[in-house]
């Protein structure tokens, strides 16, 4: 634990006052110029294209930082916050953003079908369903413009109509070349440039057809093909509500973020809005998930902790006879076992998959002559070949620790149990293992914490798998929360970013808590 | 003790001086890129397969119409959700290119726009816009088309039987070790299996009149279960292996372990690299019913929000719609062309033979279908391993998750 100790020592030296670092102007000083000078500029620049791009939260956080950092860095008085400063930034930007951010999705519906504001959706609605009139006539379209106002012209039925967004196309006086318009009176015809800087007006253009607004308007997408369409359904602003202009059927926003008729019709897109706890509840009580959360829960909870146990037992194990002076060649074999906490778990993961394939696998075809013994498509044996592997994966981490530990049990209370008339094993447990906790239970919580989370390792080696045979969500034996929340909240074609957040923060729940238990205990290890 | 605080205050101050430099070009990246949009330039984005034709007709089409345009490579398995996220903030590409089977995704999440083709509508061959279309409305223009077909190792056999029984049959007489190899996996392959699946007459979704899919599950019935105890049979018999995946597959089929191998372009082409004579030919039917693969399409969708709408809708009509470019796409794909008469141009005859194998099936691009792929997978690879001990009980329990899937 002595790593983690940035603050302790540099409260002690923030009583020194008046030897500060901050007085002296000695290379050291001009060393912290020239970085505040950077940190400034750095600072300063991001501000700026921060402002530019209109991201006003970052340059608001920006400013703050800098400005921070200016304070700390030139008052003779804030010791412990010179120390403390970078650690603190970063934890904000990187670490308590990215769980506010977490915290506020899990209490939205955001996801597939709620992707934004509700501005878009209507327009996305309003743009879906505005369709070509059915059985009409396209026609190559020319674009004008008379006095800044955008028109289009057409041949219909060889005549030359014209018109803009008041007037209905009517005939006009001008040439065309069989096809398409080239030239009408009045109207100057735009150039393929020109279209391009107004794209926006010209797509958004709709010319009536006619008198009549039912037979739709004129429009155009490329500046070259005209077709009329009209809209199926109208966004009213003044009562907020979609109608079908065929069948009359009106459309009204819900609280779930959804335009919805009276028979439960529901219009998509939606939009994004805060669902209150649903999320959260979503998990325990909606049938389809509750059933499969418990088992995987179990499973987790077993998972993470016999990881633990395998993984510590055997490194224990192995540091204990390579430390034994009596043991020939033990750099080689130290060197040797911490090979594969040298692979990227990746890596190795995908390898150990390829190697108990039930059929092609070298395990089975190899050292077991060719049987065919579903290691990760039976129940027990995947979740057994998920800890084999981890087990192999984790060892030599926690052979490091424990030899590290190990050595630094002094050899003359060892010697004194011996003299007293110990047993080996006496020793050991009444010696070595109390003196070992107290140094490798942290770690052990850590390693716990991170094993409850270890979605590469299941999601590399089984996926999951083998499936809950007929279980109504794509989860299975070898699921832990993670890789569930990953299949259910993305992999079933539904992407739910609210309901993945807010499983999310349960698990962090769940894992603080285990981990502040956990050093409560430890703590009273440390007073042996 | 008191140096070591020091060198990581150090470290952390440097870290911060870089994490700095990287936060603050970052804004400034995208500055230079919304800069010159305002002089008309598009902006697409297409996967690492795409990206060197794509840059070359881009190129093109630049010096064409004096637009400015900016080809964005992205990690072809994130480029369909990014594009979801970042259409919404703005910052998303005016164009994005990719499968057809993103249409639904895009439709419900409002970041796409309707393309009307006109008369251009009639060149294109039928499931291309079968594909794209949504609703009634079409989102995207077809450029490549492709499917899965029976692939042949000439060398070993050269005639093919009526029907999947027969196909089994022969091996009796080649001694090959496999009969025919479809590639599955530890989650199954509904994808490789869809045609036997459709030669039962048990489609996924019912079809409607435009070839669109309506969300109505067809698998179910007693075609369905008919297909479940014949993939049951296939698994005795060890014709379907769920250990198989693609890869092994493969390789089983160039070492001339067996004379078929049902699959696509993607492997074809590697045949042919390595100097193999085959021929691609239509799944024999298992069921007596035409057996027809999905049909993915590739083509071009334009952002809901994009600001240059005009050109986009010219650069994905006019003119990666036309035969020419359709052409330069499918020789660089290996795709036939969606354009029925650059098809007719296709001189490559494997390319020929996959797309007479089409069929009019398009993959389902509804949002629906996301429910069905994985409950399908694994019950298919259930009743192949024999785990099921009544096929048509599993198949229909699966057809029930996927409907209470989909009712949510």
């Amino acid at each position: 634990m002595t790593e983690v100790s940035l603050g302790g020592p540099a409260g002690r030296g923030g009583t020194r006052g008046s030897d500060s670092h901050a007085r002296r102007t000695g290379p050291g000083w001009y060393v912290k110029i020239v970085l505040m000078a950077a940190v400034n500029a750095l600072g300063l620049y991001g501000v700026w294209t921060a402002v530019m791009v209109g991201s006003w939260g970052v340059a608001a956080f920006l400013a703050l930082a800098v400005a921070a950092a200016d304070w700390v860095y030139f008052s003779r008085r804030m010791l412990p916050a010179k120390y403390l400063y970078p650690g603190l930034v970063l934890l904000l930007a990187f670490q308590l953003f990215v769980m506010l951010y977490t915290a506020y999705v899990a209490f939205t519906n955001y996801g597939d079908g709620h992707n934004s504001t509700k501005v878009d959706a209507i327009a996305a609605i309003s743009m879906q369903n505005e369709r070509r009139v059915e059985g009409s006539e396209t026609f190559p379209l020319t674009v004008v413009e008379r006095d800044g106002e955008l028109g289009f012209a057409i041949l219909r039925d060889g005549e030359i109509v014209v018109g803009d967004a008041e007037t209905p196309l009517e005939p006009a006086a001008g040439s065309d070349d069989g096809a398409r318009v080239t030239a009408v009176d009045g109207w100057t015809a735009l150039e393929f440039a020109e279209l391009v800087s107004r794209s926006a007006e010209i797509t958004d253009l709709r010319v009536p057809f006619s008198g009549d607004p039912a037979a739709g308007g004129l429009r155009t997408q490329d500046g070259a093909l005209g077709f009329v369409a009209a809209p199926v359904l109208v966004y009213d602003a003044a009562t907020d509500t979609f109608t079908n202009t065929t069948t009359g059927v009106t459309y009204t926003p819900n609280d779930h973020g959804s335009f919805v008729s009276a028979d439960g019709e529901e219009l998509t897109p939606g939009w994004r809005v805060g669902v209150g706890f649903e999320n959260f509840t979503a998990i325990f009580t909606e049938d389809r998930l509750a059933g499969p959360f418990f088992q995987v829960l179990v499973w987790t909870f077993v998972f993470a902790g016999l990881s633990v146990v395998t993984t510590f037992a055997l490194g224990l194990f192995l540091a204990m006879v390579f430390n034994d002076p009596r043991v020939r060649g033990r750099k080689v074999y130290r060197s040797l076992l911490i090979l594969p906490y040298a692979f990227p778990a990746f890596l190795a993961t995908l390898v150990w998959r390829g190697m108990l394939n039930e059929k092609f696998g070298w395990i089975n075809e190899v050292l077991l002559g060719g049987a065919e013994i579903p290691w990760l498509t039976d129940p027990w044996l995947a979740k057994f070949s998920v800890l084999a592997v981890n087990l192999w994966l984790g060892f030599p981490y926690m052979f490091l620790v424990t030899t590290g530990a190990l050595q630094s049990i002094p050899g003359d209370v060892l010697e004194s149990a011996r003299v007293d008339g110990a047993s080996r094993w006496r020793a050991i447990r009444s010696i070595v293992l109390p003196l070992l906790m107290v140094s490798t239970a942290p770690l052990l919580i850590s390693a716990f914490a991170f094993n409850f989370n270890n979605f590469a390792l299941i999601y590399m080696l089984t996926g999951g798998g083998p499936h809950f045979e007929g279980a109504p969500v794509l989860v299975g034996h070898t699921d832990i929360l993670i890789s569930m929340v990953y299949s259910v909240a993305f992999d079933s074609g539904v992407k739910q970013y609210g309901l993945a957040s807010a499983v999310s923060l349960l698990i962090f729940v769940i894992v603080g808590l285990i981990s502040w238990l956990g050093f409560r205990r430890t703590r009273t290890l440390e007073e042996l | 003790m008191r140096r070591s605080i020091l060198t990581a205050a150090t470290a952390v101050a440097a870290t911060l001086a870089l994490a700095a430099c990287a936060g603050g070009e970052e804004p400034a990246a995208e500055e230079s890129s919304a800069a010159p949009e305002l002089e008309g330039s598009l902006t697409v984005w297409v996967d690492e397969t795409r990206i060197d034709i794509f840059t070359e007709l881009a190129e093109d089409y630049s010096d064409e119409r004096g637009i400015e345009m900016e080809v964005v490579q992205k990690a072809s398995g994130d480029i369909r959700e990014e594009f979801v996220q970042q259409v919404p903030t703005g910052e998303g590409p005016d164009i994005v290119v990719g499968a057809h089977d993103w249409t639904g995704e895009f439709v419900t999440n409002g970041v796409v726009q309707p393309i009307e083709l006109g008369d251009k509508a009639a060149g294109f061959s039928d499931v291309s816009l079968a594909a794209f279309t949504y609703d009634g409305a079409v989102y995207g223009v077809p450029y490549a088309v492709e499917n899965i077909a029976l692939v042949r190792n000439d060398d070993l056999v050269s005639e093919t039987p009526e029907t999947f029984d027969d196909l089994v049959a022969q091996n009796d007489d080649t001694g090959a070790d496999y009969p025919v190899v479809i590639q599955q996996g530890d989650e199954g392959d509904a994808y490789h299996l869809y045609p036997l699946q459709t030669s039962f007459g048990a489609p996924v979704f019912e079809q409607n009149a435009d070839g669109s899919y309506s969300p109505e599950l067809a698998l179910g019935g007693d075609a369905g279960e008919a297909f479940a105890e014949y993939l049951g049979e296939l698994g005795d018999q060890g014709v379907l292996d769920p250990a198989i995946d693609g890869e092994k597959a493969k390789q089983l089929f160039l070492d001339g372990k067996t004379p078929y191998m049902v699959t696509g372009p993607w492997y074809a082409a590697e045949f042919t690299a390595a100097d193999m004579n085959i021929s691609v030919l239509p799944v024999p039917s298992a069921g007596g019913e035409p057996a027809e693969p999905f049909v993915g399409v590739q083509g071009a969708f334009i952002s809901a929000k994009t600001e240059n709408a005009l050109v986009a809708n010219d650069f994905v009509t006019n003119y990666l719609g036309s035969t020419d470019v359709q052409l330069r796409l499918a020789e660089a794909g290996g795709r036939a062309p969606a354009s029925t008469e650059a098809a007719g141009q296709v001189d490559d005859e494997i390319m020929r033979q996959f797309s007479e194998a089409a069929g009019t099936s398009p993959m389902p691009s509804i949002p629906e279908m996301g429910s069905v792929w994985q409950f399908w997978g694994v019950t298919e690879v259930e009743l192949i391993q024999g785990k099921a001990d009544d096929p048509a009980a599993s198949w229909n329990t699966m057809v029930e998750n996927i409907e209470s899937a989909i009712n949510g």
